[in-house]
Formats: structure tokens, C-alpha cells, sequence
């Protein structure tokens, strides 16, 4: 398809910006060359991002078992609430007595939240996942060194973490200590307690973790990290299987983000900002960034904590993601919430166990609210590897489960149904998937050569990341 | 998959030479082929200190980002800068690819001859 700036032509415009309702000014550096916008029409315009729509995949389309990503179903009702004028019209830097509406939604947000998590305070300046990683493990960082402990150089990451854990630790000037997982894939305990040391600052782990097992040693391995003086950061990505069932901060846990956009529903990816909460310990909340919105008398304002560790956003964070939040908390309520993380386990395991006949499990036990399939025997027997098998759903319009993650599965694919997935959905993913299995035996070249039916065919990884292209080529 | 016997291998797949009084390591048939397509290699500088059992760089593939660790403590005499940029040639060509040659040795780990390392690999592979 034609990219937007080979459409239209000169002269061609349209008008979907408001009048300007404030004074005109002309900037001290004006630039002489004009900015190279493409010139659309707006029918031009609105069939690109129509073309453009029918050419992807995504939740609103059909099934998207992304495993660790939580492609939840985003309620269109917290939309409507983050389109209200009250919030869309307001300035971030307007008096705090005229935005206390605002104020009062966040506040409301980081107590709910601090009662799922079980933390005392939450700050929701983040803008995703890693940056609250970031933002977590520079509170560890900052608790230490107020301590006068300087010797604490390193964190512990386990083989299964995201790779965005060991990549924050090292963003914030630790040393990494990879430990290995035990044959059910939870923490080795022997492991952990050769690793830690008075150079421990802390441990970064995901519970239920990355396949999709809850760590039933957990509350034993946040005891050996505070026993050897570190602190304990607890990694929300897999929160929705537990929001509202076990609290980490209750499992020994001193600090934790939670993708927003994950958890609590909010559009991901290129549906919109994320945002990363995090939530703390109350001998944490002092180096927390500011401001944080507290309430005092009935009336709402910001708090300095007074060795904050800074800003890491602008301003209070990715605010309307704020709003559907609070929507999705509200709307669900005390019942809802742990009704839902009770259901995406309950359609994982469903699914597994529809699929075991056929596919051999990474780790076969009752799962959490994913599960990891290890296609290694089907890949030698048939030739038939994870990413063909991946390929193929695509011709069922099917988005693919996570592919070779974790790292500690070879051949891997990981299923997140989620719980907004109905059972007769579930059951028609499941045929597919085993009528795909059949297909391995049957035919495999069907497979080396899928996708066959979606706009474009195969798509040259290798040469996408050794070339890439990243910016429209004018020309002269 | 090959397994050179004139070779030495670590568990973590690097193999490893005596060659000229040097030390050179490159990343075995297994884990390129594990790796699958190999898209960047993040190599050391000459004169840097690598460490047993620590990074000397990292691979990118197509799945992921993974270490390369280092059999030997020593100095980095001599890297092997075509691969950065033409790192495919660790995948067709991982035992002509040789990453970097370390003099000054003055640790190396436990190495595996070919046929246990090749056992070794079968296990992995389970």
C-alpha cells in the first residue's frame, strides 16, 4: 500500500484542528523551511488509517493469546470517562483548587491500587513497564545509600525474568547476578541463598513468574534477600492472575510496578500510552518521586517527599490511562477484581488441558494465568519449528501466542487467554491449534511457507533488523 | 551439527583454540543454531580485561539477546570487527568466525572435548 506521504497532492488539505482560541505569537527563531507534512485531503486521510486498520491484528479484531503482555479487553466505558471534558480540557500547571477533581481521582486511584498491591504508597508518574521497573529499583538504590550502604552493587535476576529486569538493574548502576530456575521453574532456593551477600541491593522477580507457576517458596525467598539485607522488587507484569487474591506486599515484597496497561485494562501498545505504577513500602515513600497527590481536610494537594529520588515524567504521568484505570477498579469493584485474575486462570488452564493431548507442556502442572508449550519434539520430528506454527494461525486469523520466551523453554509458545475470552472462542482456538499439529505430520511445507491468506506473506526478520529503514526517504 | 574435535567447548557454548600463543573464542554450531538468525554482535576493544564467567559481548538474534561468556581471564590482543558488520557469518560459518583472541591467559575455565560436548548438547536439547 501507498505510505501517507506518497498520497495526495499540493493544495490538498483539510481542517480538523479547533480554532485557535489563544493569543498568536510568533517564535524568535522562526525556521525558513517549511515543515514537510504530507498534503491530504481528509477523505484521503481517514481511508490511509482505515487501509491501515484492515491490515492489522488486534484485540477489537479476535484472539490474542500474547503470553506475559495481558491483552485484556479495554471496557469501552473507561474511554468515555477519559474523554470527559472536566478531564480533557484541563492544564497540568492550572491551580491545584481548580483540578481537584483530578486530584481526587488519582488519590482514589493510588489507594485502590495500594490495597490490591499492598503497598502504602503509589506514584503514577511512570509511562510503562520498564520505566517503573527504573523508578522502583532507584527507591532500593536510594533506601541504601541514605543507609550509608554503599557496598550493595548488586541485583539478583532468576533466568526467567524479562529481559527488561536485568536491563533496569544495570540502568540504575547494579550488577547483574543471573540465578538459575528449578526444574519446576520457580527460584532455586539453593541458588539464591549461595548468591545473596552484603553485596546484595536486591531481587527483582515476577510471581506468578514468567511460565506461568506460582512460586510457592515465595514468602522463603523474600525472607533469605531481607535476611542478607536487600530489598525485594516485585515485577507486576504478571499481576492479573492474582489482583485481588494474594497482595505482594503481603508475599515480603518492598516495592512493585504494575502495567496499568496490562492488569487494569488500559489499550497497550500502539492503542495508546501505558503506564507503569509503582507502589512502596511506607519506609520507601520518602524517596519517592513528587509530587504525590495527598488529601488533607477534604481538600487535594501535592506532597515533596523529602529525599525524593526526582521527577522520572513530566508533570503526573500518563493521566487519561490514570482515568481508565480508575474506570476498570471502580467498575469491577472488591468482588470483580479478584473474580477476573480467578477466570484468566481458570481459561488458561482450561485451555491447557484441552491441548495436552497433542502438545507436551513446559512445565505440566496446574498454571496460573498462562502457560508455555515446548514444541522442541514436534520441531524434530516434523521439522516444524515454533515460528512456523506461529505463522500458520495467522491464516486462521489468529494473532499468535509469544513466541521462544522464556528463554528457558526451547521452542517455546506462550498462552495468555486472558479473562474476558469466552469458552466457545477458547474451543475453536483449540482445534485450530491441533488441526495445525496434524498439519505438521501431514504437511509440513504448508507450514515452512505460512502465512498464505493475510495481506503480506513471510516477513524478512533478518532483513528488517540488519536494514532497517526508519524514516520516509524524500529524496533530493 | 558439528563438533570439531581440534576444539575445546565451554557449557555455555562458546568454543574455544590455542592458536600462535593466543587464545581465540568464538560461539558453537549448537548455539547458533539456537540463536537462529544472528543479526548483531556487541564485541569488545582490543586491550579490554575479559573475565572467566563473565561477558566479553552479546548476540542478537532474531529470539533474543544473549551473553557471550567468556572462557579465559585474560587481554583482548585481537577482535574480529567483519563481524560487526556482516555478523551472519556466525551462522553459516561459526567455527570460522572466531570473536576475539585473548593473550595474558591467566585462568580458564573446565572445557569439554568434542565428543562431551556434544553429549553435553543432547541434554540441553531434551
Amino acid at each position: 500500500m501507498k505510505l501517507i506521504f506518497e498520497q495526495g497532492a499540493e493544495g490538498h488539505c483539510l481542517h480538523l484542528l479547533p480554532a485557535c482560541d489563544v493569543p498568536e505569537y510568533t517564535l524568535p527563531n522562526e525556521r525558513t523551511t517549511p515543515i514537510r507534512l504530507p498534503h491530504v485531503s481528509e477523505n484521503e486521510l481517514t481511508r490511509h488509517y482505515t487501509a491501515l486498520c484492515k491490515r492489522i491484528h488486534g484485540v477489537n479484531d479476535g484472539f490474542y493469546p500474547l503470553g506475559s503482555c495481558t491483552m485484556k479487553y479495554n471496557p469501552k466505558i473507561d474511554e468515555d470517562m477519559a474523554a470527559l471534558p472536566g478531564f480533557t480540557q484541563l492544564h497540568p500547571l492550572q491551580p491545584v483548587q481548580t483540578a481537584q477533581g483530578a486530584l481526587e481521582a488519582l488519590h482514589t486511584l493510588g489507594s485502590e491500587l495500594g490495597e490490591v498491591f499492598g503497598m502504602d504508597a503509589v506514584t503514577f508518574q511512570p509511562a510503562a513497564g520498564a520505566h517503573g521497573e527504573f523508578t522502583g529499583v532507584l527507591l532500593i538504590k536510594a533506601y541504601h545509600t541514605d543507609c550509608g550502604d554503599t557496598a550493595r552493587t548488586k541485583i539478583i535476576v532468576p533466568d526467567s525474568a524479562h529481559g527488561t529486569n536485568p536491563a533496569t538493574a544495570a540502568m540504575c548502576g547494579y550488577q547483574v547476578v543471573n540465578i538459575k530456575s528449578n526444574d519446576k521453574g520457580g527460584v532455586d532456593l539453593d541458588a539464591l541463598r549461595a548468591a545473596v551477600g552484603p553485596d546484595t541491593a536486591g531481587l527483582m522477580l515476577t510471581n506468578p513468574n514468567t511460565v506461568g507457576i506460582f512460586d510457592p517458596n515465595i514468602l522463603e525467598i523474600t525472607k533469605i534477600v531481607h535476611d542478607a539485607g536487600g530489598l525485594c522488587y516485585y515485577d507486576g507484569a504478571n499481576l492479573n492472575a492474582v489482583m485481588g487474591v494474594v497482595r505482594p506486599g503481603d508475599m515480603g515484597f518492598d516495592c512493585i510496578h504494575s502495567n496499568l496497561h496490562k492488569t487494569f485494562a488500559t489499550p497497550h501498545g500502539g492503542g495508546g500510552p501505558g503506564a507503569g505504577a509503582v507502589g512502596c513500602k511506607e519506609f520507601l515513600r520518602k524517596y519517592m518521586p513528587g509530587p504525590l497527590v495527598v488529601e488533607k481536610d477534604g481538600a487535594y494537594g501535592f506532597d515533596y517527599p523529602e529525599k525524593s529520588i526526582g521527577r522520572v515524567k513530566m508533570f503526573y504521568g500518563n493521566f487519561d490511562v490514570c482515568i481508565k484505570a480508575l474506570t476498570y477498579v471502580l467498575t469491577l469493584g472488591k468482588e470483580g477484581i479478584p473474580e477476573a485474575a480467578k477466570n484468566a486462570v481458570l481459561n488458561a488452564n482450561y485451555m491447557m488441558a484441552r491441548l495436552k493431548s497433542k502438545f507436551d507442556m513446559a512445565y505440566d502442572e496446574i498454571c496460573m494465568h498462562e502457560f508455555v508449550m515446548n514444541l522442541t519434539r514436534l520441531h524434530k520430528e516434523t521439522g516444524v519449528s515454533a515460528l512456523d506454527m506461529a505463522k500458520g494461525m495467522l491464516d486462521f486469523d489468529l494473532h499468535p501466542p509469544t513466541m521462544y520466551f522464556p528463554l528457558i523453554v526451547h521452542e517455546a509458545l506462550m498462552v495468555e487467554p486472558c479473562e474476558t475470552e469466552a469458552k466457545q472462542l477458547m474451543d475453536e482456538v483449540c482445534d485450530i491449534y491441533c488441526k495445525l499439529y496434524d498439519m505438521a505430520y501431514t504437511d509440513p511445507e504448508a507450514l515452512h511457507t505460512a502465512p498464505h491468506n493475510t495481506p503480506v506473506r513471510r516477513l524478512d526478520e533478518v532483513g528488517a533488523a540488519r536494514n532497517m529503514i526508519l524514516r520516509y526517504n524524500f529524496g533530493a | 551439527m558439528n563438533y570439531p574435535t581440534d576444539l575445546k567447548y565451554s557449557k555455555t557454548h562458546e568454543w574455544v583454540k590455542e592458536e600462535d600463543g593466543l587464545t581465540v573464542v568464538g560461539i558453537s554450531d549448537f548455539a547458533q543454531d539456537s540463536l537462529g538468525d544472528i543479526v548483531f554482535i556487541g564485541l569488545p576493544s582490543v586491550g579490554d580485561t575479559v573475565t572467566m564467567g563473565e561477558a566479553l559481548g552479546d548476540v542478537e538474534s532474531v529470539k533474543a539477546v544473549s551473553d557471550i561468556i567468556c572462557p579465559v581471564t585474560g587481554v583482548v590482543e585481537e577482535v574480529n570487527e567483519d563481524l560487526a558488520d556482516a555478523p551472519e557469518s556466525l551462522n553459516s560459518d561459526p567455527y570460522g568466525s572466531w570473536i576475539i583472541k585473548v593473550k595474558e591467559v591467566s585462568a580458564t575455565e573446565e572445557l569439554l572435548d568434542a565428543a562431551a560436548y556434544e553429549a553435553f548438547c543432547a541434554t540441553e536439547e531434551a
